[in-house]
């Protein structure tokens, strides 16, 4: 292979050069002409062929997530699709391991299917005629393998997506999030070396969804898979991504880290797209605060409060009274110190500047905020009730984005107070 | 001008005499084959049949209705309408109209499920093959008693073969449209896990097809019902020779018998392929 295959940061696992995809009668003679470079309109109306891939080259190294990110039309279906030749393109290099899989015969892309990649499906592409775990054993099975150790191999997949206990049902009879995880499980359980995800979440709602990010993370942190992973959704793609594609029309505009993306976008389409994710001006405090996982109540004892942030590993907690109204913030410390000197009231545990804001408070006035603490801020409602909390980290990267927005540059912003 | 112009006359039907006429005499052996094949086959399912004692016949339908249908009373329903056949005196020979039934929906199968899905994996086979078929069901079922009774001469070889062509269309379309139908997305997972193209079709295509199938079978066996009454016209004794007989001879009372046996073999049919067709169906959601 070419020397220039090997980059300086790692093993490079797939790569694709210059690869095209035409559909249409006059596809061959397209690629050939000039006009293959006009505008997708012009060649749509003058030679009735869609141009769905132009010229697209990007590498992907051995356990790195590789995000392509674009609206629907730009490709990104199409790309991951010819990666495994589910769509054959017109031209160009697609190599996986080195190998130039364009060259692959019947037998040869089989093996490559089988035993090399996974893919996992925006609809997920379950088998509705089997259960749960013929349909995650179902990679083993066109594989030849027997029925005792593909079970065995299923059954450790279903547990790792956590859908343990549903190996009998049918597909139907699970909620769309399940779905997808058994979609995870299959892929997984051939323990592929490359994993391809067509939008896969974005067919759940919102809280499902990132509860599978989330997951996904961790599953990537155990595994390393290299993994392209297709989505329309930025925020997906900054908080999955290793690397991010931004594809439009057919073409990668900009490959970059998901800072490069936010910082420095490459033309007016990336930054349309990355503005989208810094509405910080008009968002308020209840679209971003979250449900605290662990909420102490007055009236407990500090053993228990202490006992309670052990069990979760966390480090602090906000209390609340019986009708929900926001009392305080504990932290572990202060407990440590409490339980030293017998004291009984979480009340003397108190965090002292405990910040608060309330569900109509803009992003943007939290920005001065976020310096002077470390602990999350309390959202409560116009009755002083306790509805959520918003951590720092998540005012930080709103500042870092509207930074973006105001000037498109890295130049440091004070917040203005 | 009020004549139709003698030139113009295309002389098909002496086109297809010396078509016939060919065959005939190069192809002569390759029918007598056939013909062979098909007797050996119908004959022994009508040995079977008549060797059965009827008690035997009664309760089996019985079960079947029962189990398939998931009803006790259906079960008792459908013996009950089987005796009610022997009760007019027509056991036999609703044996052997039963047999010509089987032996036709079984070829019928034999040959139209694989030719469901040749069609199903090439759309000019399907674009060739949806014309014949639609010609084959509209022609007037008793157009096909003459090129059978050519081929094969008098009696149930022809009257099978008959069956058979007007038989085999709703299975052959049927297996056609359930594999199509199979969502793209499921075959593409499917693909994308290295199937061959045999495992997705036997893995996959084909089970969730089956629902489809099974009324293409159920089609199929009600049609061969239906011309195996025509087909008594040359030679196949049966039910149908009676009502054949009976018209001839105006006997009403006899007429209704038989066509009453008819009627009861058709519920009784109908309804079990029927349940089978309908217990196919997957909860097929998302």
């Amino acid at each position: 292979m070419e020397s220039e295959s090997i980059s300086p940061n790692g093993e490079v696992c797939v790569e694709v050069s210059d690869l095209w995809k035409i559909f249409g009668h006059d596809a061959e003679q397209l690629l050939h002409s000039e006009k293959r470079f006009a505008s997708k309109e012009a060649i749509l109306e003058e030679t009735a062929c869609v141009v769905a891939l132009r010229n697209v080259s990007f590498q992907v190294n051995r356990g790195e997530f590789f995000v392509l990110m674009g609206l629907s039309g730009s490709g990104k279906s199409t790309l991951i699709r010819c990666i495994l030749r589910l769509i054959d393109p017109t031209a160009g290099r697609i190599l996986i391991n080195g190998e130039d899989i364009r060259g692959y015969d019947d037998r040869q892309l089989t093996n490559l299917r089988r035993y090399t990649t996974s893919m996992v499906f925006q609809h997920f592409g379950l088998f509705p005629h089997r259960s749960v775990i013929d349909n995650v054993a179902y990679g083993l099975k066109v594989r030849g393998v027997a029925k005792e150790e593909r079970y065995a191999k299923a059954r450790e997949a279903i547990a790792k997506v956590g859908l343990k206990g549903w190996e009998s049902y049918p597909p139907g009879a699970l909620s769309g999030g399940m779905q997808q995880r058994a979609g995870l499980a299959r892929a997984l359980a051939t323990e592929p070396e490359i994993l391809l995800m067509d939008e896969p979440f974005s067919g759940l709602d919102p809280l499902i969804r990132r509860q599978m990010q989330d997951e996904l993370l961790d599953i990537q942190a155990e595994l390393q898979k290299t993994t392209l992973f297709v989505t329309h959704d930025l925020h997906e793609a900054l908080k999955l991504g290793n690397r991010i594609a931004i594809m439009r029309d057919g073409e990668i505009i900009q490959i970059g880290s998901p800072e490069d993306v936010i910082t420095t976008p490459s033309d007016a389409y990336v930054r349309e797209f990355v503005q989208d994710a810094t509405p910080a001006r008009v968002l308020t405090a209840s679209a971003i605060m979250e449900q605290p996982n662990v909420l102490l109540y007055s009236w407990q004892g500090p053993k228990a409060a202490m006992h309670i942030l052990k069990t979760s590993n966390l480090d602090n907690a906000f209390v609340v009274t019986r009708a929900a109204r926001l009392s305080g913030l504990v932290t572990v410390e202060r407990l440590v110190e409490l339980i030293k000197r017998n004291g009984n009231s979480l009340k003397e545990a108190f965090e002292p500047d405990l910040l608060t804001a309330t569900t109509d408070t803009l992003v943007e006035d939290l920005f001065p905020l976020a310096a002077s603490t470390r602990y999350p801020i309390a959202v409560v409602d116009d009755k002083g009730k306790f509805v959520g909390e918003i951590y720092i980290s998540t005012i930080l990267s709103c500042m870092i984005q509207t930074q973006v927005e105001d000037t498109g540059t890295k130049e440091d912003m004070k917040p203005n107070a | 001008m009020l004549e139709f112009p003698e030139f113009l006359q295309v002389p098909l039907a002496g086109w297809v005499d010396a078509g016939m006429s060919w065959i005939l005499t190069n192809w002569g052996a390759g029918f007598d084959a056939v013909g062979n094949a098909i007797l050996l086959v119908l004959l022994s399912i009508e040995r079977f049949l008549l060797w059965l004692p009827w008690t035997a016949v009664v309760v089996l339908v019985g079960i079947a209705a029962w189990r398939v249908m998931r009803l006790w009373w259906a079960g008792l329903l459908m013996a009950g309408l089987m005796v009610l056949i022997g009760t007019f005196g027509y056991w036999d020979l609703a044996m052997m109209t039963l047999a010509i039934i089987v032996a036709s929906v079984i070829i019928s199968l034999a040959l139209g499920i694989p030719t469901g899905i040749i069609m199903a994996r090439s759309n000019s086979v399907e674009s060739g093959l949806r014309p014949l078929l639609d010609g084959m069901q509209t022609m007037p079922s008793f157009v096909y008693l003459i090129p059978a009774l050519m081929l094969f001469g008098l009696g149930k070889v022809p009257a099978v073969f008959a069956t058979i062509i007007y038989a085999v269309p709703p299975v052959i379309r049927l297996t056609n449209v359930g594999i199509r139908q199979v969502p793209h997305s499921v075959v593409e997972a499917a693909q994308a896990f290295g199937s061959s193209s045999r495992q997705i079709l036997f893995e996959v295509q084909l089970p969730l097809a089956i629902p489809s199938i099974m009324v293409g079978i159920n089609q199929t066996t009600m049609m061969a019902l239906a011309m195996v009454v025509i087909a008594s016209m040359i030679g196949a004794k049966g039910l149908g020779m009676e009502v054949l007989l009976a018209i001839n001879r105006i006997q009403v009372g006899r007429g209704f018998e038989a066509g009453l046996c008819i009627v009861l073999l058709a519920i009784i049919i109908d309804r079990i392929t029927h349940a089978l067709a309908a217990r196919q169906e997957y909860a097929v959601t998302t």
